[in-house]
């Protein structure tokens, strides 16, 4: 059963093309890769699955017809999306970042929730009435999935979460991608170019170049992929 | 230590208030005038801060909401026979309906466009008002007088004067519309209101809507200036919209709010003190040259800033940052509303 389904997706910035219809698949549970070289379209393909770019084509959310929906309205059919460059409200703490995520909740488990995320990443804890402005880049990030997932949601997009931190840094937070997506039932579509990183917790990928997909397969097809060895992996 | 500066805010705070509310005891009728004027530039203010700190919209027509209250209230007191408070309700459901009408065309405006556009606000006003107005104002001009609120006999233990007793009303309305403003910016919707003003994508990726939050901030922070205006005919007896009062109560409002600092609780009450404060200082200050007086207060205002370039509250707060470094790192400076 299929979370997200797109289908010959088309859309780019006013007269510019980016993207030239693209069609893939997120499952439930799974965790997909898009990889993609700069320009190659990855950011432009998660702004019109999350509503902020008209597009053409098809986005199907559990089989419904999402494209054309505010983006607002898609938020709240449980897609969340962490941005590139993180998106983190600079001048709210750490604390108040989260209860912005929890945005369209009315439930009572919100300040459960925030203790559960805090328990993922002590260091925002620590932080908690910090301004979000002030932190690292690497909490930051942890900042900004965090407050996604206040969501509560069914799909996490996440829009290359590796760019601008240190390579320890975005390792630990892939492994706790890899491990959120083990013990919650949350499928992600993440776009990245550090491929190796991005293939280790992912279940299955795409290749995407200039706007169209140009390979697919499971994780372990695309590691052993000559085109993306050559391309993304920096091996000959 | 949080809990410990949070008790201290609230023993200032308290100390303040009751230094305003020894004012009317201690002043005579004409200086209290300034006093009474702070109070409604100060609720104005406040509004605006909700607006342009919190949600990062330029106002500068702001002036014309003043001018909805201020008519609102002379009207139905001079026609209708209403007394001064029941027009309140009337003048604030009033308010977020033109507030709201502002704020939808505002939707697709920032900056300095925003700006211009509020500035037509304030242009179109005095128009309005005169083709409107003037029907019930003194011999066909828009200038009206209801009749003067008076201090009833209960309050003679406190308000002798009515004009003590009217400043004891102002300060009432004022508390609350201050107590009202720090619960909405500490609660979700003022969370709302900082997020699309950070990070406009992002907040509507988490399911905020950004046109309810800008509209909403836009009749709320206009339902803030009427009230204020409303309050103005009470110290002034009278309702008027010069074209040249309009756009400086407007730029003014603005003034107050950057001055005491964006973003910030007690930054636009404080700024409204300096802006009628300092006006009167200016005027003091060369007493045979009134002429100088917009001059002077103009280089207050410059060297203010130049010093305090966050407003006084963050200076304040960079100050406490400096004594107290294991608190950890100083607050960032407040985003310049305009971004």
């Amino acid at each position: 059963m299929s979370v997200l389904k797109v289908h010959d997706l088309r859309g780019g910035y006013g007269p510019v093309r980016v993207l030239h219809g693209l069609s893939f698949e997120v499952n439930a549970g799974e965790i997909v890769v898009i990889l993609g070289a700069n320009g190659s379209g990855k950011t432009t393909t998660l702004r019109a699955v999350s509503g902020m770019l008209n597009a053409t084509g098809s986005v199907l959310l559990h089989g419904e017809e999402v494209l054309g929906r505010s983006p607002e309205r898609i938020a709240r059919s449980r897609v969340a999306h962490v941005p590139q460059g993180r998106g983190t409200f600079p001048e709210l703490t750490v604390e108040e970042n989260l209860r912005v995520g929890a945005y369209s909740r009315s439930d009572s488990a919100i300040a459960d929730d925030i203790d559960r995320w805090f328990g993922v990443f002590p260091r925002l804890k620590e932080r908690r009435h910090q301004q979000a402005g002030s932190m690292s880049g690497g909490e930051q990030q942890m900042l900004a999935v965090s407050r996604a997932l206040m969501m509560n949601p069914e799909l996490l997009l996440l829009d290359e979460p590796s760019l601008g931190l240190a390579p320890l840094v975005t390792q630990e937070l892939f492994e706790q991608l890899g491990t959120l997506n083990r013990t919650t039932s949350i499928s992600m579509l993440v776009v990245e170019q550090n491929a190796n990183l991005a293939l280790k917790i992912a279940q299955r990928g795409y290749v995407l170049e200039a706007g169209l997909i140009v390979a697919s397969g499971t994780a372990a097809e695309l590691k052993s992929n000559d085109e993306v060895r050559k391309a993304y992996l920096g091996m000959a | 230590m949080a809990s410990r500066r949070k008790w201290t805010s609230f023993a200032v705070a308290m100390l303040v208030l009751a230094w305003l509310a020894y004012v009317p005891q201690f002043y005579g009728q004409s200086e209290l005038v300034p006093w009474s004027e702070a109070l409604y530039f100060s609720i104005a203010a406040l509004g605006l801060n909700l607006l342009t700190g919190y949600n990062g919209q330029i106002s500068i027509g702001h002036g014309a909401f003043f001018g909805v209250g201020a008519y609102t209230t002379a009207i139905l007191m001079e026609h209708n026979a209403w007394q001064f408070l029941p027009t309140l309700p009337i003048v604030i459901a009033v308010a977020l309906v033109v507030g709201a009408a502002f704020g939808f065309p505002a939707l697709r405006l920032k900056g300095l466009y925003l700006a211009l556009i509020t500035l037509g606000i304030a242009a179109l006003f005095p128009d309005l008002v005169n083709r409107f107005a003037s029907k019930y104002g003194t011999a066909g001009t828009s200038l009206i007088q209801p009749p003067r609120v008076l201090a009833p006999e209960w309050a003679s233990g406190f308000a002798e004067a009515d004009d003590q007793y009217r400043y004891y009303m102002l300060l009432v309305v004022g508390v609350v519309m201050l107590i009202l403003a720090a619960n909405l910016v500490r609660g979700r919707f003022g969370r709302a209101l900082v997020a699309v003003r950070d990070h406009e994508a992002a907040a509507s990726t988490l399911g905020v809507n950004i046109a309810r939050v800008k509209v909403g901030a836009f009749a709320i922070s206009a339902a803030y200036a009427a009230v204020a205006g409303s309050l103005s005919v009470l110290v002034n007896g009278s309702a008027n919209a010069g074209k040249i009062e309009v756009f400086r109560q407007s730029i003014l409002f603005l003034v107050a709010v950057v001055i005491g600092g964006t973003a910030t609780v007690a930054g636009p009450v404080i700024g409204a003190y300096v802006v009628v404060f300092g006006q009167d200082f200016a005027k003091d200050i060369f007493d045979d040259k009134p002429e100088l007086a917009p001059a002077v207060f103009g280089v207050l205002l410059v060297v203010l800033m130049y010093v305090l370039p966050d407003g006084i509250v963050g200076g304040w707060r960079r100050l406490i940052a400096r004594r107290s470094r294991s608190d950890g790192l100083p607050p960032l400076p407040s985003a310049s509303p305009a971004h």
